[in-house]
């Protein structure tokens, strides 16, 4: 570890708002449009980049990610004009993960070469299923022969690659699932991200589950198949380091513990979320949503952030134990006292935490890092599913 | 003045929807009392209440001026009762005002329970009965059939009966005249000392308390003293008047009147219905029998479902009780439902039109317990204790026996639904003394604990019935009965709120309908919960939640964190509303929720 120690790090989000169709589970930000001017959203884009510099100050860039949307609809070149301005304006670690969000469609994975080339060094392919019909009720655009071939090529163009799956799906039984599963992890290489499919606002599926058109597996089943998950990737050496992802040992996304971490990262493009320190206070950024006003301001006033606002030391705390928890290790009690700069009990009901303790659903304890002991505080095994009522219950006041 | 003679009182009997407030419209519209344009329907009951649920809760009179086939201007004051059991003693208390009554019964219904019960309170009263065929207009109406049944249920003559439709007006002229032929006039002695009966009193916003009164003898005037006979309190008269409906100032009211007064009384709690009033210093030597002081029958505890609202309900319970002296209520605590109060009812349809007040024209979410009877707990020591909260139970040990009030029922019940209600009855432990037939349907007299009556009875009497058994009863004394209190435990601790006196023989279907009730209403936490009914420490239902399995947001990235605090926040102001048994958190709706069930 050769870095500048005062120099800090930070992670860099960019978010490309387009997809070809809008996928009826998903409630992120993404529209669809007919013929996008890039050049026009580099200027946007880039004039964020520059506008984040003079807020960030000097830093060492840790990761990149492009997500959306659909970022593997952009061009190689813009990919590469944006790494370009993001190396001429901080330090890039040596080690630095680019990470790029694609589709298996097949003209999309015509690119994967191109944007190898453009520096990409991870590639996450948003696979869902691993049968026709399903990714087919899934508003995919692909087919599992696309599937097949983009896992494929991902392997053989980036160092890093991993893929998506949605499980709990309508109509599916723990069989059906764990079949699919072991099917995945003999095409999976050191990472997955398995997602229990949930309702979201906003959603073409919430419209239709509302009216019971759409039937999900109730908790006792998804628990089951929650519990599966864990069981069969353990058994084949990709244990969950988060709530929903599996890697090996070292295979883990960089960039999403910065955000379980709580470390610093901006976000560049439509509605995309930062959180940086400067002078001792942590702010909490977002730009404005739609593209076309964010694209607007952006480029008129070199930004389109839509709220900035200074975390109190209670929001700070609460964000960083919501988040820490999600990881297998944890909070390490260290990182929290810097970060927040008091200790982590002010912060957690002292009489539920006992409790969940007792109950085995949260732990304290020392851990083995390297040869550095750490002490943290985390969610068990068990206690990881029920994450969201533990939360409520030792951040009750 | 009005001479004697001139004078006619009665009051006006008859089973809710039989007609009777239409009836009085149209009584008053043919003498006059109201122009058109001041009509409206059922002028006589003024609350909203009163008119929508078609029952009379507040004694209300009417001054009417008729003249008669004979020439003369007669003053005839119709007095409508509260036509319900609950308010039995408000409606002796108006019968005694009056010297006849008219029955009247929907000639396509025939004759109700209630109405039984009510004309022998009039015929014990000394009263003359015209009975009335009302809804002669209706095509199902059958006149004839109805008068042999009025003649053979209730044992009165009917050849005399009036048809008249209330709704079109149809032999009203016909009733008066008949009103004037067949009452007496009211007895009384002008010259002797001011003896007047407090037939009811209510709050009025810009008057204060109004005094209904029945002069027997003597005159009351404006600005005259008066004493309370029985309170004991005496009064300066401010004003005396008469209602035609509307209320008219007069300067005194004589021998056979009726009328009110207002004296600056700040609460109806000061007045006693059936006081005697007489003038102060100059003192009817006898007064009237005396009243007794109305007591509650039914209990249960109201909490507001939001506990910032306790201030609220308070001040809402005392307004009302400004306007309803028998409603009493004291402060209680529940480890479940936080602070409320431990009220008394007259029975169950004055505890529902508290709660529906409460909830409608104050605006307040409440809960409210099972509701209890008074039980008498004899002691070892030979004392006796009233106990209408179970929560207040006394270890059983130290108990020798326990008594429940019973009550005897008249059930008019379809001869097609007989069977029914004779199961219901000996369901809920009733002992049968009379079964007779009037034409088609069956009248039954049933003794009954009224503890089973206020749980479920009238419900479940009206869904197997459809709606075609009338019910009405009187108390009965008390039995002693073999009682338990019947504890529900939640994760091992005791729910307060939920537990209830019963009969050792329905503890166990009760406390099994409640846990499983309850099993589906308290949301899985992140353990087992065991939920266990108990008599004493000996359990006997057991039902378990199963542990909470899943419950995490499957994404959460950067983009995510502010959308899931505000969501986390949301979910900590949400355990506001729980209560903690033993570290499960139960929301306030499955209280609710549980506290609502029949053991249907």
């Amino acid at each position: 570890m050769s870095k500048n120690i005062t120099m800090g790090d930070l992670a860099i989000y960019i978010h490309w708002p387009f997809c070809l169709s809008k996928c009826p589970y998903c409630d992120f930000n993404s529209h669809v449009r007919g013929v996008i001017d890039e050049d026009i959203w580099a200027d946007g884009l880039m004039k964020e980049l520059d506008h984040y510099r003079k807020l960030s100050g000097p830093r060492n860039i840790s990761s990149i990610f492009f997500g959306g949307g659909t970022p593997s609809l952009m061009s190689a070149g813009l990919v590469e004009k944006l790494l370009n301005r993001i190396a001429q304006n901080w330090a890039m670690a040596p080690d630095v993960e680019i990470t790029l969000e694609a589709n298996p469609t097949s003209t999309e994975a015509g690119k994967f070469r191109d944007f190898s080339a453009a520096g990409i060094n991870r590639l996450s392919l948003g696979i869902q299923a691993l049968n026709d019909a399903d990714l087919k009720a899934l508003g995919r655009e692909h087919n599992m022969k696309e599937a097949r071939e983009a896992i494929d090529l991902s392997q053989k163009y980036f160092k890093r690659s991993s893929f998506d799956l949605i499980y709990a799906r309508m109509g599916q039984s723990l069989g059906d699932w764990e079949k699919e599963l072991t099917e995945a992890l003999t095409m999976a290489v050191g990472h997955l991200s398995l997602y229990q499919l949930t309702i979201e606002r906003g959603t073409a599926f919430h419209t239709a589950h509302s009216k019971g058109r759409l039937i999900l597996p109730g908790e006792d089943l998804s628990a089951d198949m929650y519990d599966l998950t864990q069981a069969i990737c353990d058994a084949h050496g990709l244990p969950s380091y988060e709530v929903s992802n599996h890697a090996r040992k070292g295979e883990e996304s960089r960039h999403n513990l910065a955000y379980w971490h709580y470390a610093d990262y901006i976000g560049i493009g439509p509605g995309a979320h930062g959180r940086l320190e400067t002078d001792g206070e942590i702010y909490s950024f977002c730009q404005d949503r739609s593209p076309e006003k964010w694209l607007a301001n952006a480029v008129a006033q070199g930004h389109a952030t839509a709220q900035k606002d200074c975390l109190t030391v209670q929001m700070r705390a609460e964000e960083m134990i919501m988040m820490g928890l999600r990881l297998s290790d944890g909070i390490d009690l260290k990182s929290f006292e810097k970060r927040i700069g008091q200790k982590i009990d002010k912060f957690i009901n002292q009489t539920y935490l006992q409790h969940l303790f007792e109950l085995g659903y949260m732990e304290k304890g020392v851990y083995q890092q390297g040869n550095q002991p750490g002490h943290h505080l985390r969610a068990t095994k068990q206690g990881r599913p029920l994450l969201n009522s533990l939360l409520a219950q030792i951040l009750a006041h | 003045m009005t001479e004697l003679s001139k004078i006619r009182n009665f009051s006006i009997i008859a089973h809710i929807d039989h007609g009777k407030s239409t009836l009085a419209d149209r009584m008053i519209q043919h003498c006059e009392g109201l122009t058109d344009r001041e009509m409206k329907n059922q002028v006589l009951d003024s609350m909203d209440i009163e008119r929508e649920r078609g029952i009379t809760i507040k004694a209300q009179t009417v001054r009417l001026k008729y003249t008669a086939k004979d020439g003369e201007t007669y003053i005839l004051n119709l007095m409508d009762t509260p036509g319900h059991v609950d308010f039995a003693y408000e409606v002796s208390r108006c019968l005694y005002a009056c010297e006849g009554s008219l029955l009247v019964v929907d000639s396509s219904q025939g004759v109700e329970a209630q109405t039984l019960a009510n004309v022998y309170l009039a015929i014990e009263n000394n009263h003359e009965i015209v009975p009335v065929l009302n809804k002669i207009d209706l095509p199902a109406a059958e006149p004839e059939q109805i008068r042999a049944q009025i003649e053979d249920v209730i044992g009165i003559d009917a050849s005399g009966a009036i048809k008249v439709s209330a709704k079109t007006g149809e032999g009203i002229d016909e009733l008066l005249n008949s009103l004037v032929e067949i009452l007496p006039p009211p007895k009384g002695d002008p010259d002797a000392p001011l003896k007047a009966l407090l037939v009811d009193s209510w709050y009025d916003t810009y008057l204060g308390v109004m005094v209904l009164i029945r002069v027997l003898d003597g005159t009351v005037k404006k600005g005259m003293k008066i004493k309370m006979m029985a309170a004991g309190t005496t009064h300066l008269l401010d004003r005396v008047g008469v209602f035609t409906p509307k209320e008219i100032l007069v300067d005194e009211l004589g021998p056979g009147e009726i009328g009110f007064f207002t004296a600056s009384i700040k609460e109806v709690s000061q007045t006693n219905v059936g006081d005697t009033i007489t003038e102060f210093k100059n003192e009817t030597a006898r007064p009237l029998p005396g009243f007794k002081p109305v007591q509650s029958v039914v209990f249960c505890g109201l909490f507001p479902a939001d506990a910032a609202d306790f201030e609220n309900l308070r001040d809402s319970m005392h307004k009302l009780k400004l306007n309803d002296a028998s409603f009493t209520f004291e402060t209680e605590t529940s480890t479940a439902l936080g602070y409320g109060f431990r009220c008394g009812f007259l029975g169950m349809l004055h505890l529902e039109i508290i709660q529906e007040r409460l909830t409608r024209e104050f605006d307040l979410d409440i809960i409210s317990t099972s509701p209890s009877v008074i039980y008498k707990l004899h002691l070892n020591k030979g004392e006796v204790k009233k106990l209408h909260n179970p929560a207040d139970m006394p270890d059983p040990t130290l108990i020798s026996h326990i008594e429940e009030p019973w009550i005897l029922a008249t059930i008019l019940v379809p001869d097609e639904h007989l069977g029914s209600v004779l199961k219901l009855c000996e369901e809920k432990r009733g002992e049968q003394v009379e079964l007779t037939y009037a034409g088609t349907r069956a009248m039954l007299i049933y003794k009954l604990p009224l503890n089973e009556v206020v749980y479920d009875f009238y419900d479940k009497l009206k869904s197997i019935s459809r709606g075609y058994a009338s019910f009405d009863y009187q108390m009965d004394g008390y039995r002693e009965g073999d009682l338990v209190k019947l504890s529900i435990m939640v994760n091992s601790e005791p729910v307060d709120a939920l537990a209830m006196m019963v009969h050792r023989a329905q503890a166990e279907f009760r406390g099994r309908a409640l846990c499983d009730r309850l099993k589906d209403l308290i949301p899985r936490q992140l353990f087992k919960i065991p939920i266990q009914a108990a008599i004493g420490g000996k359990i006997i239902a057991r039902e378990t939640i199963s542990a909470m399995r899943k419950d995490v947001t499957a994404k959460c990235y950067g983009g995510d964190i502010s959308r899931k605090r505000k969501l986390l926040d949301k979910q900590k102001k949400g355990k506001k509303k729980m209560r903690l048994y033993g570290n499960v958190e139960i929301p306030h709706s499955a209280f609710i929720a549980a506290l609502k069930m029949g053991d249907d």
